[in-house]
């Protein structure tokens, strides 16, 4: 026992002063769901705004039995998620992977896998803002005095006035919950899409927010609402008749590139979820 | 046992003049008067001597310095108006007691009918029903339709005054207070007001009229009373 | 006799700085300053006592730095007292202490009892939302959630209020000084407040858009039937809308009673001095 302690001492590049810290707060945002708890967020040898917040949570969970995933943009090979999943892995040793159903802990930025997330897997978000109250008050400390009284009239009206605006919920990512009917709280980038998964998930979500210093939680079964008009409900993306060119998948949340061809080129829509796709496209060949 | 509906007892009123080193001055000293159901009594006397300060006193627009007003109310028996609690008064003044100053005090934007109907209101009579009494009473004091939805600021002197009786009849209080309700009427509209003063009489209010007509208004009271 | 009061403020004081022992001795309307000269304490409302039935309207007179707004954020649980008690009750229910409450109830309370206008439009409305969105926030508040409906019951109110409603999706700052205090007005009656608080409404005002806001009030309130507690330095307006007017002066109430009792019996050297400069 004492030498499994003494071997995760200093593991994971963070000191263990930092560590400790940011797993009471992590406990802390754990029992208040949506509630934003601030942290001393650390120096890391990657810049502030490119997932710092997710990467000192994955840091301080982690342990060497565990199985990473990294992903960004949908996409375990997109740059950042490269050089995250790098990183952790020369500091800590751990295994890496590309399937969601391998992995343990999965830090994200901008979605959520499609594969359903298990009790036993932990999802690790990267924030770029954390209050949702900035788009109606500047004033942090009118905000969090906000938060406290749960005085969420303004966002509503901010709702009110997306309606009046645009004459629909036009709110494409970040939009704003209500979590465990007391917090309110912004859903980071991810799409509308998987807004749904992190209500009653079976999954603990952490969210880290390196430069505005923030953590806060979504615990496993937790009632997670998007705010919404009983005549202008809450929708996810969809349009009919959309697939994805690769897997031909019509259940998941489709991304355009523009794709060159000798007629000059065309836009082409697949799976954000790289390595999802990736698996159906393998089953599919095994199966053919 | 029956108590007059009014029975004023040793009533003094007396100001204190802060601004002028305190000077008092005492307008209304050891007053004893009383009124009945159905009575109208008149009070005469020189000018500024301090008639009106006794209809004050009785609507409480004055704090008696001393004495005793006895009111027989329908919702709280017989009581002292220079004590009763300021709810009592207003819910007294709502429902038991008007008073008739000599100036109507015009709100602007607010028209004759609605300015008539204001009482009814205070009541908690709903619009329709009140504008329906309303347009009677306006009928009745002969202002000319055209003019019930314009404000009675506008209004001619005599207008004016009609309305500011319409007022105080309209509520039908057991005691009406009437300060000079004749001095600025045409014969005619004091024939209309002498009548309405006959009609709110035999429906058993008792009136108190301050007034120096006393050959018109004075004639028809049942008693005159001369404050010296 | 008390009728059906409302609400019941009891010996409500508030004080700013350190105190001394001697703060209270050297300050009051008697020595004409609620500023203790040596510790520089400001004695903003000492021991107020006021009861306000159902349906009624009282007033709140006095000079600037009186205490007249203390005491009005007090009961807007906008500011806590230092001691007193507040106390409200639903139709004749059991009374409540609202100096009890926390942030969190007072805030509901707020949200769902009490409605406020403020002598500036912009402490009342946010002015990078619509109008209607700034009379919609109320009732987002009480928790309605129909688009709908909430759309339909702001153009009602703003009828009521005078505003056209074709406008319901303008910004604040497209309209009048008038109009603004109407849009504050629509607001603040959108939750169907038991209590409507006025904060010098019509200070800075010209005279013809003061007279329309007030007639305004005097309207909703034959019709409502609504309880308003309005606070002002100006005696006309106190006497158009108040039947009952409590006159304060260097953080103490000198005087209160009814309304034409104040105006042409006043007792107090200071009510007198009020109304003789006023008239």
């Amino acid at each position: 026992m004492s030498e499994a302690s003494d071997q995760l001492y200093n593991f994971a590049l963070l000191d263990e002063d930092a560590k400790r810290e940011i797993r009471r707060k992590l406990l802390k945002a754990v029992a208040l769901p949506g509630h934003l708890v601030p942290f001393a967020s650390r120096d890391l040898p990657i810049a502030r705004g490119w997932g710092t917040g997710g990467l000192q949570i994955t840091l301080s969970i982690v342990t060497p039995a565990d199985t990473l995933k990294v992903i960004d943009q949908g996409d375990d090979e997109s740059v950042n998620a490269v050089n995250l999943r790098r990183l952790i892995n020369r500091t800590t040793g751990v295994t890496t992977t590309t399937d969601t159903a391998a992995a343990t802990i999965i830090q994200t930025r901008h979605r959520i896998p499609e594969e359903p997330m298990r009790a036993d897997q932990i999802l690790v978000l990267q924030v770029p803002m954390a209050d949702p109250l900035r788009w109606v008050e500047p004033n942090l400390e009118r905000a969090t005095m906000m938060h406290s009284e749960a005085d969420y009239g303004k966002m509503w009206v901010y709702m009110y006035e997306s309606v009046v605006r645009a004459g629909d919920l036009r709110i494409a990512s970040q939009y704003p919950v209500i979590v465990n009917r007391r917090y309110l709280m912004d859903t980071t980038p991810i799409p509308r899409w998987d807004v749904p998964k992190l209500h009653m998930a079976d999954t603990l979500y952490l969210f880290g927010a390196g430069r505005e210093k923030r953590i806060y939680a979504v615990p496993p079964y937790t009632i997670v609402e998007p705010l919404q008009f009983e005549d202008y409900p809450f929708r996810t993306e969809y349009r009919p008749g959309q697939r994805c060119a690769r897997c031909g998948a019509e259940h998941t949340f489709l991304t355009e590139h523009f794709v060159s061809d000798s007629n000059g080129g065309r836009w082409e829509t697949t799976c954000s979820d790289a390595a999802y796709c990736a698996k159906r496209v393998a089953q599919m060949e095994a199966t053919a | 046992m029956s108590h007059p509906l009014l029975e004023i007892r040793n009533l003094s009123k007396s100001f204190t003049l802060h601004l002028i080193d305190g000077r008092e001055i005492t307008p209304v000293r050891d007053v004893n008067l009383s009124v009945a159901t159905g009575e109208h009594l008149l009070i005469h006397g020189r000018s500024g001597i301090g008639k009106t300060s006794i209809l004050k006193c009785i609507y409480r627009t004055y704090l008696p310095t001393s004495g005793q007003i006895w009111f027989d109310s329908h919702q709280f028996g017989r009581i002292d108006l220079s004590r009763a609690a300021e709810s009592v008064i207003l819910n007294l003044r709502e429902h038991e007691i008007g008073f008739c100053s000599q100036f109507l005090r015009v709100l602007p934007r607010v028209s004759a009918l609605d300015t008539l109907c204001e009482p009814l209101y205070r009541q908690g009579m709903d619009r329709a029903t009140a504008q329906a009494i309303g347009r009677e009473w306006l009928q009745r004091l002969g202002i000319s339709p055209a003019l019930w939805q314009a404000s009675p600021l506008t209004f001619s002197g005599g207008e004016q005054q009609r309305i500011n009786l319409g007022r105080a009849f309209i509520a039908r209080p057991r005691l009406l207070l009437l300060d000079e309700p004749t001095a600025s009427l045409d014969e005619a509209t004091k024939q209309v007001v002498i009548e309405m003063i006959r009609v709110a009489q035999s429906e058993g209010t008792a009136i108190i009229s301050v007034s120096h007509d006393l050959a018109g208004l004075g004639a028809h009271a049942n008693r005159q009373w001369t404050f010296q | 006799m008390t009728g059906d009061w409302i609400l019941r403020v009891e010996q409500l004081s508030k004080h700013f700085g350190p105190t001394c022992p001697d703060c209270r001795r050297l300050t009051g309307p008697d020595l004409g300053r609620s500023q203790c000269p040596r510790c520089g304490t400001v004695w903003a409302c000492v021991e107020a006592n006021l009861q306000l039935s159902a349906g009624e309207v009282l007033g709140i007179v006095g000079e600037s730095g009186s205490g007249k707004s203390t005491l009005l954020q007090m009961i807007y649980l906008a500011l806590h007292p230092d001691s007193g008690h507040i106390w409200y009750r639903d139709n004749g229910g059991p009374p409540r202490d609202l100096t009890t409450l926390n942030r969190y109830e007072a805030r509901l309370f707020r949200n769902t009892k009490l409605g406020i206008v403020y002598q500036r439009p912009e402490l009342g409305l946010n002015m990078r939302f619509s109008v209607g969105g700034n009379v919609a926030e109320k009732l987002l508040l009480a928790e309605w959630r129909h688009f709908g409906r909430i759309r339909a019951r702001t153009a009602e109110l703003m009828v009521k209020t005078e505003l056209p409603p074709e406008r319901i999706d303008d910004e604040p700052p497209t309209f009048s000084g008038g109009m603004l205090q109407r849009v504050q007005i629509a607001k603040a009656l959108a939750s169907r407040p038991s209590l409507l608080l006025l904060d010098e409404i019509t200070s800075g005002l010209d005279v013809s858009v003061q007279a329309r806001v007030l007639d305004l009030l005097r309207r909703i309130q034959w019709e409502d039937r609504i309880t308003m507690l309005l606070v002002s330095h100006d005696l006309g307006v106190v006497r158009q809308l108040a039947r009952r007017t409590i006159v304060m002066k260097n953080g103490h109430i000198v005087e209160a009673g009814l309304t034409d009792h104040i105006l042409e019996d006043p007792q107090h050297p200071y009510t007198q001095l009020l109304v003789s400069s006023a008239l």
